[in-house]
């Protein structure tokens, strides 16, 4: 396969279409059943492979910072006869596992950011299901607000996995089901059971959907259930949106380039170390709209995500990513004090919680995470993230003979204080800190100080710190360490300690998939030559192990 | 149990399947009964509900027993449930199971996909009775009209085999199935009819034969296909059910051969040599033999939907699972397993229609389609044989399987009836050259005029060769009403 690249724009979408109608926008699922990724498959049905993902995640992403105006978006199917059949199996049966995987990570996170877009942009979302919605298809519809159902008396909303495939529905279905609609456990039990699912008055009944309307009033109801949705939206109807151009990216052999980040590519050591660099001048309040997608948080944000998602999917035996930057930690301060006092504002608050999604998609992340903060960087405030995000961050203590960069220094900003909660509903600090609430008293004392390293370490907001002497041999050892463990054991590792604190629907749906999920695709009753997902298609029935584990 | 190929006519409903020994199973179609009348009154035949209908009723399901006729009111009509007789140590056909023992019950791992099947079946059964249910009112004799009311009454039948099914063997879900399958409509907004083909409006008699010979024709081979089944019931239900389907295929076969020699005649009398000549064809009051063309591209398209995806999981999943086999799968030399076979298959690749080889199991959708399309074939045919006897230069033929679909490989694409593309403008400027247009419709529209005098036919269509039952050319097939 080809590498998967993440930009897209809606001039090139090829399975969506994004129209937008005053304070609403329909966004109309019609998938080119020739365009999958993987070549030969037929995505028939509208069902979606990651190239078709790629493209709602970037409609919802655009949605939010070019259409200020938008307070309700209506996903619909732009076929007859189905609203959405999952994904699809022929492309689920040939991808490797990791592909697997790091697909319905994918997924996930763009479900759970059209929730994030509906909680805290005021963007609501509509599911109008026109037709059959099985498995994805219906968890698809299940992240949106309202879901409405064609009471045609055969469209019916199904996740037919179990039955079907011998899997679980991957994008959080199960836990959307008893966590956010509430379903009564024995009837999602039957549901889930079921293969054809539920239609009608049953799904409605059972809180599978909304609510259920015939086809003659269909397209008058949709209208109408989308513009009171919208009514509900504090988004501000006379904004200007901000253009979201082409990422600037240069891919080469061992380096890939953007505007404000770099990554190092060492695959000897099976290590890319990203490296962020801090705005070049100070941040103006004046020059935000003026910037748009160049405004320094917005920019680093959106290459940054580019990155983790690239080294996500297309440099799998990159263990390690080593995090760092360079820049003046001010001028990040400044940066950070606009994102804070300007909160209020629709851009900035679409600002910070991309922030908040990329920082989740970073400890989403199974590779191990270090960062380093060495005389010359900008850790500072929304940087300041990275290090609290990583599974180790060692910092330089003083400096090196012979460079005349300043000392490292680590500085917190207010954001650091819940501006980006994790999974959990927390901050990265609160959930560091859960067995010593003391430390994150002293951590809120001391936002805007410069602390160098012996303070930083002394604090707890560093694994540790070391001094010229000791730096290169540490970080070398540490490295080559953590290349030689088991990458499986590593990610089950780093996944566990990541996810300290309460549970969330969040939390759940990614601890659900990784524990069970994961573990059924690998079974030989699913992925085996006789498994369920293997036979898919061909109409053999697949061989069980009936042995309960 | 009764013996099953006794009739038990003594309750409410006449069965082979021991009713009076299943009270459960005789509550549940007792309740379902007064809907079902319910359903007949207000979506069966429009206005001939108190005629005395000269109809075929079964009283038995040995071969002498089948066809009792008499005369009798429809809604008195005797539908009932009535199954082939069982099979001695029956064994599974084909798929996975091939060899094992019959299913007399449902396989708890099949339920889904049995119901599913059933359903999908016995929802064609009322849609045709509500396609049909305005044309008794235009037929061109009492011999049509008669023939319309048997295949009216079973097709409900038919109804009623597949509603035993899924009461008897499918629990609440079942009764729950058997109650939708009279609240659908077809051709209606809010709740029509599963299957394209079953909500087009059946406007006059040239559709109405039409829709016999093609679209009933698919019924026949999906019955076949069922037939085969490793389900008994649904097997002996099916096979029951081919014995009635025969008729229907017969009105479309003699229907259509009927206009076109008719029409034949018309053009030899009036010395007409040219059948494109459209205008003074019609002015002959007879259809030209363009339109029956036409008429038949729009049909056999609608109907090659009805077999679904040309590439199906569903179509292998039931096959494997010994569910639903091949037209006459008892007569082909397999191994009926086919988990290593390959079948070629027409599909659309980069723009050009070529043929591949894909496995058998997922192409047996397109090996039922290719069943019937040779058959029908062969019937077009004999239509061709009535137009050569006639000394009229004309072949009516089938369109290209690529041409005018909404299902399987070609649906995003126009074709014309020779299988070349068109772009989506030139179809649109040449649409009315393939299907029937407006104009056309309009002219059969008028020649839609009831003919109810015994003996007399509509001048556009030629009477038949003998009659039903053997009865003479002015018998009274059907007792008007005051």
């Amino acid at each position: 396969m080809d590498a998967i690249d993440f930009r897209t724009d809606p001039s090139r979408y090829r399975h969506w279409r994004l129209e937008c109608e005053g304070p609403v926008a329909f966004l109309t699922l019609d998938v080119d059943p020739a365009g999958s990724l993987f070549p030969g498959v037929e995505l028939k049905l509208n069902s979606y492979d990651l190239g078709v993902d790629i493209e709602l995640a970037d409609a919802v992403q655009r949605l939010r910072f070019e259409h200020p105006e938008v307070r309700a978006v209506a996903i619909r199917s732009g076929k007859d006869n189905v609203f959405c059949a999952g994904a699809n199996i022929a492309a689920l049966a040939r991808a490797s596992h990791q592909h697997k995987v790091n697909f319905c990570k994918f997924t996930n996170e763009t479900r759970l950011a059209i929730e994030d877009a509906s909680e805290h942009s005021d963007q609501r979302y509509l599911a109008a299901i026109g037709g059959p919605a099985a498995g994805g298809g219906y968890e698809l519809a299940a992240a949106c607000d309202w879901l409405m159902l064609v009471d045609d008396h055969r469209s019916a909303v199904s996740l037919p996995e179990l039955p079907l495939l011998a899997v679980l529905p991957g994008t959080g279905g199960l836990t959307r089901l008893t966590d956010k609609r509430k379903v009564r456990r024995d009837r999602a039990d039957l549901f889930c059971a079921t293969e054809e699912g539920a239609r009608g008055r049953r799904a409605v009944e059972w809180r599978l959907v909304d609510e259920c309307v015939p086809p003659s009033s269909w397209d008058a109801k949709v209208r109408e259930r989308a513009l009171a949705l919208a009514a509900t939206s504090d988004r501000p109807a006379e904004a200007q949106g901000i253009a979201l151009p082409p990422l600037e990216r240069k891919i080469g052999d061992d380096a890939i380039a953007y505007p404000h980040l770099r990554v190092a590519l060492d695959r000897g050591r099976r290590l890319a170390t990203v490296t962020v660099t801090g705005p070049t001048q100070a941040p103006d309040a004046a020059e935000i709209y003026r910037q748009g997608a160049t405004f320094w948080p917005l920019a680093v944000a959106r290459e940054l995500d580019d990155a983790i998602l690239h080294l996500r999917f297309n440099e799998a035996e990159l263990g390690i990513i080593v995090l760092r930057s360079e820049g003046d930690p001010a001028a990040v301060l400044v940066a950070d004090a606009l994102l804070d006092e300007r909160a209020d504002d629709w851009l900035v608050r679409e600002i910070r919680l991309y922030w908040k999604r990329v920082l989740k998609r970073l400890d989403m992340t199974a590779r191990s995470l270090f960062t380093l903060i060495e005389p010359g960087s900008c850790f500072a405030g929304t940087l300041a993230e990275l290090c609290f995000a990583a599974d180790r961050t060692l910092m330089f203590a003083g400096t090196r003979a012979g460079d005349n960069r300043p000392a490292a220094i680590l500085t917190l900003s207010a954001l650091n204080f819940g501006a980006y909660p994790m999974g959990n509903g927390l901050s990265r600090l609160e959930t560091r800190f859960l067995g010593e609430p003391e430390s994150l008293q002293r951590a809120r004392q001391i936002i805007g100080v410069s602390l160098p390293a012996e303070d930083a370490a002394e604090l707890g907001l560093v694994t540790a710190a070391y001094d010229e002497v000791d730096w290169d041999e540490e970080i070398r050892l540490m490295l080559e360490e953590r290349a030689s463990f088991s990458p499986d054991a590593l990610t089950g590792l780093e996944a566990n300690l990541r996810g300290a604190g309460p549970e969330t629907m969040e939390t759940r749906i990614f601890g659900r998939l990784s524990a069970w999920q994961n573990w059924i695709f690998q079974r030989a009753n699913a992925a085996g030559p006789e498994g369920a997902l293997k036979l898919y298609g061909t109409g053999r029935r697949p061989k069980f192990d009936p042995e309960r584990v | 149990m009764s013996d099953s190929a006794t009739v038990d006519y003594d309750g409410l409903i006449p069965n082979n399947v021991g009713l009076n020994a299943d009270p459960r199973l005789r509550r549940a179609l007792e309740s379902w009964h007064p809907g079902y009348l319910d359903w007949w009154r207000a979506r069966g035949p429009d206005g001939f509900q108190d005629s005395l209908v000269y109809l075929r009723t079964a009283i038995g399901v040995d071969s002498d027993g089948w066809a009792k006729f008499g005369y009798v009111r429809m809604p008195d009509y005797r539908w009932g449930i009535l199954l082939a007789p069982q099979v001695e140590g029956r064994t599974i056909p084909f798929g996975a199971h091939k060899g094992e023992k019959a299913w007399q019950e449902v396989p708890g791992e099949y339920r889904a996909l049995l119901r599913r099947l059933v359903v999908v079946q016995g929802d064609t059964e009322p849609a045709s009775v509500e396609q049909q249910r305005l044309l008794g009112a235009t037929a061109p004799s009492l011999y049509d009209l008669r023939n319309l009311f048997q295949v009216n009454v079973e097709e409900a039948r038919h109804l009623w085999a597949m509603v035993y099914l899924l009461q008897k063997y499918f629990g609440r879900d079942g009764r729950e199935e058997a109650e939708e399958l009279l609240r659908r409509r077809s051709g209606d907004r809010d709740s029509p009819r599963l299957l394209g083909a079953f909500n087009e409006a059946t406007p006059d008699w040239l559709s109405f034969f039409m829709f016999t010979f093609f679209t009933d024709r698919d019924g026949k081979m999906q019955l076949q296909a069922l037939a085969q089944s490793g389900f008994d019931p649904l097997s002996r239900t099916c096979r029951f059910m081919l014995t009635e389907e025969a008729h229907h295929m017969f009105v479309g076969q003699t229907g259509i051969g009927r206009i076109v020699e008719r029409s034949c005649a018309a053009m030899r009398e009036a010395g007409l040599s040219d059948p494109t000549d459209i205008e003074r064809v019609r002015a002959l009051g007879v259809i030209d033999l363009p339109t029956i063309q036409k008429k038949a591209n729009l049909h056999f398209a609608l109907t090659l939907d009805l077999f679904g995806g040309e590439i199906s999981t569903n179509a292998a999943n039931v096959f494997n699972a010994g569910l639903k086999g091949r037209y006459r799968e008892d007569k082909i030399a397999d191994d009926h397993v086919l988990t290593g076979a390959t079948y070629a298959v027409v599909r659309l690749r980069d723009g050009r229609i070529v043929t591949e080889e894909v496995p058998a199991l997922s192409a047996l959708n397109m090996r039922l389609r290719d069943d019937f399309a040779a058959e029908a074939a062969a019937g077009v045919e004999r239509w061709n044989a009535i137009i050569a006897r006639a000394g009229i230069a004309y072949r009516l033929r089938l369109p290209h399987v690529a041409f005018n679909r909404r299902i399987g490989e070609f649906a995003g694409i126009e074709a014309d009836p020779d299988g070349n593309l068109l772009s989506a403008e030139e179809w649109q400027r040449r649409r009315d050259e393939f299907l029937p247009s407006a104009a056309d419709d309009a002219f059969v529209a008028s020649l839609m005029r009831p003919v109810t005098e015994p003996g007399k036919f509509a001048p556009w269509i030629a009477p038949p060769r003998t009659g039903i039952d053997g009865k003479p050319g002015d018998f009274e097939y059907v007792r008007l009403a005051g």
